[in-house]
């Protein structure tokens, strides 16, 4: 079990590519930070830096206290699970989760005791004598879980393990990681683009764009309050919506001359804001259906163009302001219909402001 | 309407299907034919005794009185022993060499990455395009210098100048199909270069070890140039020239041992190709698809 620090950590590629801008993170010990970002933004080549997979351009990678920049893999005391598992095909599972360990001249009782402990954790003690060939895309995940368990390193480094993997079972999976975590609590880098897999997982979530980092925070935090349109955007599901918008008179004004009230508690916070341009940020869950007891709240008659009914909840897409596609969150008893003007609740109190200029969220 | 589309299209597909099947087998067959006429003839040849094959007027490709008496009189023969011994000999300590050098070579070039290494591995495949019948010479003059002509530890020397090219060429295309994940899984686990070729890359890269094993194996058992190059005494011979160079003596010709001889020579290959069939061709296939 270790902490983890990442300081000033550049990575440039031949011809002089970025993949990461000197970024800075520290991990606790126990802890389970998740990298998440689109295609691109470095979140894997981070996570291979912090693996020895990747030679650093500049800055340092510390584990447990020491600074491991020029230590091999093998020395770092990690375990690393991949996206397309990485078993080795000749070996059985048994052997595959004793293999790390085979290595480093464990005594054979030692090993048998590991294995047999993880496969327990993992629930794979059938399969132990199995070929990773004869195994589920599930099972092998799994199996590769089992190896980095078995070596008890100071840290897991997860690179998009649950990518291969169908809806169904990936759900099930991260379900499943979280258990391992609570039980083994070791210090754990998981790398995906899933923002759900992030949120869900994550004690913190690091969101990273174009090699540096947006911002980091417990999952809520980022939700509630992110720091800038690109988190706005990438955390949640369905996306926020962003609109043009100006402040004025205490009110936002949309470009098609919807005026929304903004809340008492809000106006300070605004007050800069008059007369620039800006983006107006709402999440679909706080457009819903008509609430008139909901305190700070702006009432607007929309006209529904797409209906999505998904059982638990209703999405309905609309125009409003400039955005041509807006997405609201209606309970599924409400009735609605196409082209049939609906009243819509906007809850103000978890509205957002962002500068349009530099993308920061007001 | 769409039903009776659909069903005349199957029906093309059919009918297209039976005309690629047709031309199959009929080259096939032609194939089969032309490549296997020599051996059978060979086989026909080495049955008949040498009045019968002295007698112009019969079918050639007929028996009337089949004898073993050119098998027996081969088999019998001390040097045919000798040249069975050698070939064995040079072939084995060949194919070991090659394939630890060929092994070696292609997981460094394959693996690697250092500077030139995308030139070096182009560099093994273009000596494997230069022919022995132009190497023989300066290597005469190498394999001379070293004290070892005449000598079949001199045609180990040689040998692996035709054998590793191509089999490194093999064990890169199959070791570049093995995913990268799998050398960081196993550099992450603990295992040094070499532990991680011995325990994850050999084992997995078997089907195409074997591939090259056989190729190896065939090219030094069959090999004739050097031989006939390096070699001048009997004691010395392999096979292929001891066969030719013992059974003519003069414009006289021992056909039915120079028959039996040649088809007890290729035995070996036959039987190695027979069993190992599979392995050579998925071996040879690998990397196809990937890399």
């Amino acid at each position: 079990m270790a902490n983890v620090s990442l300081r000033n950590l550049v990575k440039e590629y031949d011809g002089g590519v970025q993949a990461v801008k000197g970024i800075n993170l520290d991990i606790q010990d126990h802890e389970f930070v998740v990298l998440v970002g689109p295609s691109g933004c470095g979140k894997t080549t981070t996570l291979r830096m912090i693996a020895g997979l990747e030679e650093i351009t500049k800055g340092e990678v510390d584990i447990g206290g020491n600074v491991v920049n020029d230590v091999p893999p093998r020395d770092r005391d990690i375990a690393m699970v991949f996206q397309n598992y990485a078993l080795y095909p000749h070996m059985s599972v048994y052997e595959n989760m004793a293999f790390g360990l085979t290595l480093r001249k464990f005594a054979r009782s030692e090993i048998d005791k590991r294995v047999k402990n993880a496969a327990r954790i993992l629930d794979i003690e059938p399969l132990l004598e199995r070929k990773p060939k004869a195994l589920s895309g599930g099972q092998r995940q799994r199996v590769a879980m089992g190896r980095a368990i078995v070596r008890d390193p100071k840290v897991f480094l997860f690179d998009e393990p649950l990518s291969n993997l169908d809806a169904k079972l990936r759900v099930q999976m991260r379900t499943e990681i979280k258990k391992v975590h609570q039980t083994v609590r070791t210090t754990t880098v998981y790398v995906t683009h899933d923002q759900v897999e992030a949120m869900t997982l994550a004690d913190r979530v690091v969101v990273m764009n174009h090699g540096i980092i947006e911002q980091v925070g417990p999952p809520q935090e980022l939700y509630h309050n992110p720091a800038t349109r690109f988190v706005a955007g990438f955390i949640g599901s369905p996306a926020m919506n962003f609109l043009h918008a100006r402040v004025e008179n205490d009110a936002v004004h949309l470009t098609d001359g919807t005026v929304l009230p903004i809340p008492e508690s809000r106006r300070a916070r605004y007050a800069n804001a008059v007369g620039k341009p800006l983006l107006f940020g709402i999440r679909p869950e706080h457009l819903t259906d008509h609430r008139p007891h909901l305190p700070g709240r702006a009432d607007l008659i929309i006209t529904p163009e797409v209906i999505e009914p998904m059982g638990m909840e209703t999405m309905v897409h609309f125009h409003l302001g400039d955005a041509r596609d807006c997405c609201a969150r209606f309970e599924p008893t409400v009735h609605v219909e196409p082209n049939v003007p609906i009243t819509l609740t906007v809850d103000m109190n978890n509205m957002h402001l962002l500068d349009e200029a530099t993308g920061k969220v007001l | 309407m769409q039903a009776a589309t659909m069903g005349r299209r199957s029906g093309s597909l059919r009918a297209e299907r039976r005309w690629a099947l047709w031309t199959a087998y009929v080259s096939l067959i032609i194939a089969c034919v032309i490549f296997l006429m020599p051996p059978v003839y060979m086989l026909i040849t080495s049955l008949k005794t040498n009045a019968e094959m002295a007698n112009l007027q019969g079918n050639p490709w007929i028996v009337l009185n089949p004898t073993l008496e050119h098998y027996r009189a081969i088999v019998e023969n001390p040097l045919f022993l000798t040249f069975f011994w050698n070939s064995i000999k040079v072939t084995v300590v060949t194919v070991i060499l090659s394939m630890v050098i060929s092994v070696l070579a292609a997981f460094a070039l394959a693996r690697m990455r250092f500077w030139g290494s995308q030139w070096l591995a182009t560099g093994v495949f273009l000596t494997y395009l230069v022919p022995d019948t132009l190497l023989f010479i300066p290597l005469y003059q190498i394999v001379g210098g070293l004290g070892l002509l005449n000598n079949t530890w001199g045609l180990v020397l040689v040998y692996p100048t035709l054998t590793v090219p191509f089999c490194t060429w093999i064990m890169i295309g199959y070791f570049a199909s093995i995913p990268k994940e799998l050398d960081e899984a196993a550099l992450i686990d603990g295992a040094s270069w070499p532990q991680m070729l011995i325990k994850i890359f050999i084992p997995v890269a078997l089907p195409g070890i074997i591939a090259a094993t056989i190729f190896a194996f065939t090219v030094s058992w069959a090999a004739f140039v050097y031989p006939t190059a390096f070699i001048t005494t009997p004691d010395q011979m392999p096979l292929t020239i001891g066969v030719v160079s013992t059974l003519v003596r003069g414009d006289t010709f021992a056909w039915g041992q120079i028959m039996a001889g040649a088809l007890l020579a290729a035995l070996p290959p036959v039987i190695v190709y027979a069993f190992l069939m599979d392995y050579y061709i998925a071996g040879l296939t690998a990397g196809a698809t990937k890399g």
